[in-house]
Formats: structure tokens, C-alpha cells, sequence
């Protein structure tokens, strides 16, 4: 496998030809905000919060589906990105319930986590409160759509690595909705294997396991270990070892 | 069928309409027929034959002639004449081409409203019955189809429609010729021709108007486009809401199957091609070249990140053609009269004419066809009749919910691709909305943000929750709530838009509101500070 060099803020690294910037700098310490994308799931690049500067290029980028390039200048932290990530941040609190003080994650939200670093401390927009509803008939687990930030972690999860393909999204723009099967209770799917993978993907309190209250609830990722690492790290391809 | 075929049923349709003394041809689309153009037609035909004259007098239906605002419309070949406001009780009078009776309402190829326009695309209106293959073919249909299939290669198809500079007409004006060049030099076994017919733009009716009235045009044109990039599957994407042109092309696909103009073996070479009809539920972003693949997959039609470009993986994953359905009705000219013929029409950097949908506050609305890079005031003050007595004019709007106004002082504006971005607006598909003083441009980029709000996918934050968020300042702004800080987020939120959706649509969202802001900033003024709108016409100003 052939590799490239290129240079990201500022430094200068090195990756596999197939990765892409967001891994690759991952791979080297170098953090880029995301909430949609998660390492073994096929990308979306919905959420926009990878976007990056590379040199040469009009437009901005997402770093998760981007792949690196030999001799590339990408700069993950401008003063412009930083703005456009306050700003998608806050329409998200804006956008549905996001009560962190009686949410089970709180302390260990991906959403609440962000803004704190991204240095979100007030919203300068109205926020919709919109009256969504939380599906708690499923024997183990729960949905609370307020929290929800359409991320389709859980849809791509449980499509891909489960094969059960029982979330998806019905409706449009801001009248988007997580649904299982064809809108029956959770509780009622027929395809639904109750594996809990997508509660654990969830970055939110949107996916949660039953019993649990304030701040409880922790996702455990160790739970996908092996598929997100296999996939990432090619563990099922024999490398050949020099002798 | 043969090339001799083609000759003989071309011959014995000319040979039968020159033996008749009159055809009178009833504008038999939407928008006429919505005005009563069906009982005209009716009672046209009941007339001809009480005076016993059906053997010499035909009555028939055609594709739009232009002018809906004064419809029905009726074309009586005897004379060039064209009638409007046609009546039911006024069949006698047309059928004897009694003009006296039908003063005020006539209307001749010299009037500004025709001389001025060049119908290239729509030269069939008045003339051809869309629902009649042999007409088409009399006025030379499927010939370019012939010729490319029995006198061209492939390569020299593709270097023809690159020569003619033609650009997609689907509104980002990409040059056809390059993006067949890719399909067609792609290695795969397997490819697709895909006619975008999803037209959502509010008000627009183009391409609506040329599939119900020359359906046969755009089947020819795809059909080309398959010989040339090496494709033997062509799909049409319309929309559920226009049954008419749906029911058209589905008659035009069986007559043209029936004929073996499509299907296996076309003009008896080794190409073959099909088309299949595919029926959008009616999303505006449908007619995003990725979210509508994802639609004729089956899947939400919701778009996906490019790269890779659909002439790379499209449809199924194999390399597509996806031209909009005025680009493909281009494509039987140019296959005719020579790409260099077509690049001499129009502007030097945006060849051919382009077909606009005027309406508004204007004289003569409906379809007008103009060569690309006639002037806004042409347009709107020769071709349109200028604003009705006692209006006075404000602004154009072009380019949809993607698109922006244009103020008095741009009128002369050519009306291309690059001059319209370069004042903050676009060509977009072909709308253009007339705005006289009573209207307020505040409430105008509301409009068109709540109608993006609306069709927005909701797959990236920026588009699905931003523009909630701009529609509720500009709502505020024009109920007498807006604020000082309101600018300055809107500002933000349109840069956060342009620049990180992931499609066209979040992209473009902000650019009635940038365009507004840019040539009417103080009527957002007065909204926000003064508390009053200039116009009196928004929520503001109507409760004030
Ligand atoms: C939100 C959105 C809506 C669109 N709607 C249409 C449409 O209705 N018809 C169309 O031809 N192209 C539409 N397009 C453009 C298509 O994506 C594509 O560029 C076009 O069909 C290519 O054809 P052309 O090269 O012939 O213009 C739309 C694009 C976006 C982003
Ligand atoms: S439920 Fe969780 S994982 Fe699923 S879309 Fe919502 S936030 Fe994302
Ligand atoms: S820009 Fe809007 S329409 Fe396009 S993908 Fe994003 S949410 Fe969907
Ligand atoms: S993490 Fe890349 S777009 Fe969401």
C-alpha cells in the first residue's frame, strides 16, 4: 500500500493513500470536530462539522470522506471553520429539546462535549421547540427524539453491521424523523434484533438503555470494537511478514 | 423502421396536410387547456363538421404557442393567424376565418410579441400535434436520430455537441459536449441517459410545456445522447403533479417503440436503446442529479456527496448522462445544422436560445424563446408588453429559489449565463418573475426561503436547520420584530450555507436573501429600524 505525505496545520504527516484527512489525523493526534461520522460505518457526511481548508481548492471539504493527496495543505482549525462550527452547533441546540441538566448522558453527550470545546455558552437564535415524541415500548431500550440530532449513526449501524435495517428516516428538512420499521413502536418492529448497536453509536441521549436516569448513561464503543477496527485496520487481509 | 421508412412516412404526412385547406391547431397544453382549450377544441371540430368540411379542415391539438396570459389559443395555418381568448361560440367565426368577429383578438407572426422571439425549440408549437408521430417526422423529426446512427460515429457525435458550446439548461449551464465526452470515453459496459424533467422551480413551466408539446424532440435527443456516450438505457424523471406531460410522453415512448425508433435495433443498426418513464412524488430537491438517481434507485430521494460525478457512478453505480429536458431538445438541431451553425446563435460563451417563463406583473405572459444573451428589457418591455398601465417596475426575479433579483437599473443586462451571476442572480432554469413597486423584496426573500425550509432534504444541519432559523428572521423582519443583530446573523448563516451544505440546494438557499440585501439594503433598513415597509405589501405592511 503506497503512502502519502501531506501537510496538515502545519505539520507534516504521513497516511496510507486510502485514508481519508479526517483519519489520517486522527491517526496523529490532530482531532476534527465530527458528529455524523463514526469509524466503521459507511459515511454520510451530513453533519458538516469536518469541513476543512485545503490549499488549491474553492470549496471546503469534509474530512471523513476526503480522501489525502501527496503534497496537500489542509488546515483543520482557521478562524472561518471555527465559526461555521459554533454556528452548526447552535442551530442544533436550537433545533430540538437538548435539555442537557435531565438528560441520561449528560456529562458524556458528543453534542454537549463539542460545544464546550468549541466554546458554545449561549445560543444567538430562537430556539423551535418542537413537540417530539419519546418511544419507550421496547422492552430494553429508548428513543427520545428531543435529543435527537439526525446523525443516521444508528440507521447506518444497524443497516450495515446488523443488517436489520430497522431505522431510517421518514419526512424532510426539519420534519425529519428517526422511525423504526415503517413507523411502528420500537417495541413492535419485526426487524429489530434488540443488539443495542445503535444506542451505543448514538452520540447523544437520543438512543438510550432503559433504567438508567440523569447522567447514567454511557455509551460503550468497546462494543463495536472489533468491527470498527477490523474494517479500519483491514484485519481480515493476512499481511505477509518478511521472514 | 428504415431510412426509406422514415422518407415515405414523412412524405405521406406532407402530402396529406397540402391537400388540406386548413389546419387549425388548438394549443393543447396545461395552461390552455386549463382556460377552456378543451371545449374550444371540441366545439372547433363540431363546427367543421356540421359544415361538412372535415375532409379539407383539420382540427388538432399543438405545444404551446406562448402567449397562456391571452389563452386559449387557436393557430389557423390558412393566413399564419393565431387567435386568442378563443370561445367556445367563436368555432364558427375561426373555422370561416371570419376576422371581423374576431377583432382585438388576433394576433400575427409580426406582432413584437412573436417577431421578436426566435423559436428554435418550440418551432413545432402551432404546428405539430404532440400526440402524432407522423407530424413530427414531417417536419424532419428522427432525421438527426438517422443520421447519428447511420452516417456518425459515436466520437463524431460527441465532437459535434462540444462544438456547439452547448450548456446544460438545467441551471448550472455546465457544458454539455464535456460531460457527454466523459460518459461516452468511460470504459464500462453498462451506462445510463437520464432526462431530468423534475422542474420545481415555483412558476416555471418550460420544460413541462416542451414535453407536452414536443415530446418526440426530447425522446430523439436522448436517444442521440445514448448512441453517442455508448448507453442502451434512457430514463425520464417527471414529476406526479403534471399528469398531462406524462400521459404525453408515455404515447410518444409507445409510438416511437411501435415505429422501432427505439427499442432494439433502431434504423436497422446494432443500436439499441429504451426509455422508461420514472414518476417523482414531486421534492423540489429531486431534481438534484444525485438525489434523483438515489429516487430511481428506490431509495429517499436524498442526495449524496460528489465526487465521484454521475458521469463517473450514477445510476447503479455506472457512469450516467443526466441532461435537463431542454438540453436534449437542443440536441436533434444540432445534429442537423452543424455545431458551428448552433455556436453562432446567442452569446459567443452561451450559444442557442433559451426558453424563459415570464410572469408577474407583465403584459404578455407565458413561454417566450429568445437567443441567449438578449437584453431584460427586450424581454420584458418589446417581447412582454412592459408592465400593465399604472405599475411601475421594480425587479426581476430569475434563477428560482436559487436565484435573485434584478433591479431597474440592470434592465440591459444580457441575459447569459456569466452576466447574470456576475449581478448576484442566475440564469437558473428559465423563471422570471415580474415585480412592480407594491412589491416588498424583504417578503420576496421570505418567500423563497420558506420555500427551500420546506423542500430541504434535512441530511446536513446547515440547509435543514438554517434555513429555520433565516426564515425566522426574515419572518420577524417583515412583521415589525426584527433587530439591529439580525443582520449580522443573517450574514453569518447565508456564509454558513453557501459554503458548507452538501448539496445545491443549502448552497443556493441564501441567494434571494444576498441578492436583496445587495440591490434593495434599504428596504431592510426601513423594515428593521424604521419599523415600516416602503412597499406596504408584506405582513408589516399590510396590518399597519
Ligand atoms: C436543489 C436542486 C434542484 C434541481 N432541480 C433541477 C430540475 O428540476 N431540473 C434540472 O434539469 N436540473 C435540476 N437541478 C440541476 C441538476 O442537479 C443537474 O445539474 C442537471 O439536471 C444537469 O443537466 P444539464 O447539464 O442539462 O443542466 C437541480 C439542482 C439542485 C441543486
Ligand atoms: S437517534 Fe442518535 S444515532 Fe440516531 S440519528 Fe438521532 S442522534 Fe443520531
Ligand atoms: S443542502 Fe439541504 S437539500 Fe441538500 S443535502 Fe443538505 S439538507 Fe439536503
Ligand atoms: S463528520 Fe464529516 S460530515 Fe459529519
Amino acid at each position: 500500500m503506497s503512502v502519502r505525505t501531506l501537510e496538515v496545520d502545519g505539520r507534516t504527516i504521513t497516511a496510507m493513500a486510502d485514508q481519508t484527512i479526517f483519519s489520517a489525523a486522527w491517526d496523529n493526534g490532530i482531532r476534527i470536530p465530527r458528529l455524523c461520522h463514526l469509524g466503521g460505518l459507511p459515511d454520510a457526511a451530513a453533519c458538516r462539522l469536518c469541513l476543512v481548508e485545503i490549499e488549491g481548492q474553492k470549496r471546503l471539504q469534509s474530512a471523513c470522506t476526503t480522501k489525502v493527496a501527496e503534497d496537500m495543505v489542509v488546515r483543520t482549525d482557521t478562524p472561518a471553520l471555527q465559526a461555521h462550527r459554533k454556528l452548526i452547533i447552535e442551530l442544533l441546540f436550537a433545533e430540538r429539546n437538548h435539555v442537557c441538566s435531565v438528560c441520561v448522558v449528560n456529562g458524556a453527550c458528543e453534542l454537549q462535549t463539542l460545544a464546550a470545546e468549541l466554546g458554545v455558552d449561549h445560543i444567538r437564535m430562537k430556539p423551535q421547540y418542537p413537540k417530539l415524541p419519546v418511544d419507550v415500548s421496547h422492552h430494553r431500550f429508548g428513543i427520545d427524539h428531543n435529543r435527537c440530532i439526525l446523525c443516521t449513526r444508528c440507521v447506518r449501524v444497524c443497516d450495515s453491521v446488523e443488517g436489520a435495517h430497522t431505522w431510517d428516516v421518514a419526512g424532510r428538512g426539519r420534519n425529519s424523523l428517526i422511525i423504526s420499521d415503517l413507523g411502528e413502536p420500537w417495541g413492535e418492529s419485526a426487524s429489530c434484533t434488540s443488539c443495542g448497536k445503535c444506542v451505543q453509536v448514538c452520540p447523544t441521549g437520543a438512543l438510550f438503555s432503559k433504567g438508567k436516569t440523569v447522567a447514567e448513561m454511557r455509551k460503550d464503543r468497546s462494543f463495536l470494537q472489533y468491527i470498527v477496527t477490523a474494517r479500519e485496520k483491514r484485519l481480515w487481509i493476512a499481511e505477509r511478514k518478511p521472514r | 423502421m428504415t431510412a426509406d421508412g422514415l422518407r415515405q412516412s414523412r412524405e405521406a404526412e406532407l402530402d396529406r396536410q397540402s391537400r388540406l385547406k386548413n389546419r387549425i391547431a388548438c394549443c393543447s397544453v396545461a395552461g390552455c387547456l386549463a382556460g377552456g382549450g378543451d371545449a374550444v377544441r371540441a366545439a372547433l371540430a363540431e363546427e367543421v363538421k356540421a359544415q361538412g368540411a372535415s375532409a379539407e379542415i383539420e382540427v388538432c391539438g399543438t405545444g404551446c404557442m406562448g402567449l397562456c396570459s391571452r389563452g386559449p389559443l387557436v393557430r389557423s395555418s390558412a393566413g399564419e393567424i393565431t387567435y386568442a381568448e378563443v370561445k367556445p361560440g367563436d368555432a364558427a367565426a375561426v373555422v370561416r376565418s371570419d376576422l371581423d368577429s374576431l377583432n382585438g383578438r388576433i394576433l400575427r407572426q409580426s406582432d413584437p410579441f412573436f417577431a421578436g422571439q426566435r423559436r428554435l425549440i418550440l418551432a413545432n408549437s402551432g404546428k405539430v400535434d404532440p400526440e402524432k408521430i407522423a407530424g413530427y417526422i414531417a417536419q424532419g423529426g428522427y432525421q438527426s436520430l438517422l443520421r447519428a446512427t447511420s452516417e456518425m460515429t459515436p466520437e463524431e457525435i460527441v465532437a459535434e455537441v462540444k462544438k456547439s458550446k452547448l450548456r446544460g439548461r438545467g441551471g448550472a449551464g455546465y457544458p454539455a459536449g464535456l460531460k457527454w465526452e466523459l460518459v461516452a470515453r468511460h470504459p464500462s459496459a453498462t451506462k445510463y441517459v437520464i432526462c431530468n424533467a423534475d422542474e420545481g422551480d415555483p412558476g416555471a413551466f418550460m420544460n413541462r410545456s416542451v414535453l407536452e408539446g414536443d415530446p418526440h424532440r426530447v425522446l430523439e435527443g436522448m436517444a442521440i445522447a445514448g448512441r453517442a456516450v455508448g448507453a442502451q438505457q434512457g430514463y425520464i424523471y417527471a414529476r406526479g403533479e403534471s399528469p398531462l406531460a406524462i400521459e404525453r410522453i408515455r404515447t410518444a415512448i409507445d409510438q416511437a417503440q411501435r415505429e422501432g425508433l427505439l427499442g432494439g435495433r433502431v434504423f436497422d443498426s446494432d443500436f439499441h436503446f429504451r426509455i422508461d418513464l420514472r414518476i417523482g412524488a414531486g421534492a423540489y430537491v429531486c431534481g438534484e442529479e444525485t438525489a434523483l438517481i438515489a429516487s430511481i434507485e428506490g431509495k429517499r430521494g436524498q442526495p449524496v456527496l460528489r465526487p465521484p460525478y454521475p458521469p463517473e457512478s450514477g445510476l447503479w453505480g455506472h457512469p450516467t448522462l443526466i441532461n435537463n429536458v431542454e438540453t436534449f431538445a437542443n440536441i436533434p438541431q444540432i445534429i442537423e445544422n452543424g455545431g458551428d451553425w448552433f455556436a453562432g446563435i446567442g452569446a459567443p460563451a452561451s450559444p442557442g436560445t433559451k426558453i424563459f417563463a415570464v410572469a408577474g406583473r407583465i403584459r404578455n405572459s407565458g413561454l417566450v424563446e429568445v437567443p441567449i444573451g438578449t437584453s431584460l428589457r427586450t424581454i420584458l418591455f418589446e417581447i412582454g408588453g412592459g408592465v400593465p398601465e399604472g405599475y411601475e417596475f421594480k425587479a426581476a426575479q430569475t434563477g428560482g429559489p436559487a436565484g435573485g433579483c434584478i433591479p431597474a437599473q440592470y434592465l440591459d443586462v444580457p441575459m447569459d449565463y456569466d452576466s447574470l451571476t456576475g449581478i448576484g442572480t442566475m440564469m437558473g432554469s428559465g423563471g422570471l418573475i415580474v415585480m412592480d413597486t407594491s412589491s416588498c423584496m424583504v417578503d420576496v426573500a421570505r418567500f423563497f426561503m420558506e420555500f427551500c425550509m420546506d423542500e430541504s432534504c434535512g441530511k446536513c444541519i446547515p440547509c435543514r436547520a438554517g434555513t429555520v432559523q433565516m426564515n425566522e428572521i426574515l419572518g420577524r423582519m417583515t412583521s415589525g420584530e426584527g433587530k439591529e443583530a439580525d443582520f449580522a446573523m443573517l450574514e453569518a448563516l447565508s456564509g454558513l450555507l453557501v459554503e458548507a451544505s452538501l448539496c445545491g440546494l443549502g448552497r443556493a438557499a441564501p441567494n434571494p436573501v444576498l441578492s436583496t440585501l445587495r440591490h434593495f439594503r434599504s428596504e431592510y433598513d426601513a423594515h428593521v429600524r424604521e419599523r415600516r415597509c416602503p412597499a406596504g405589501s408584506c405582513r408589516m405592511g399590510a396590518s399597519a
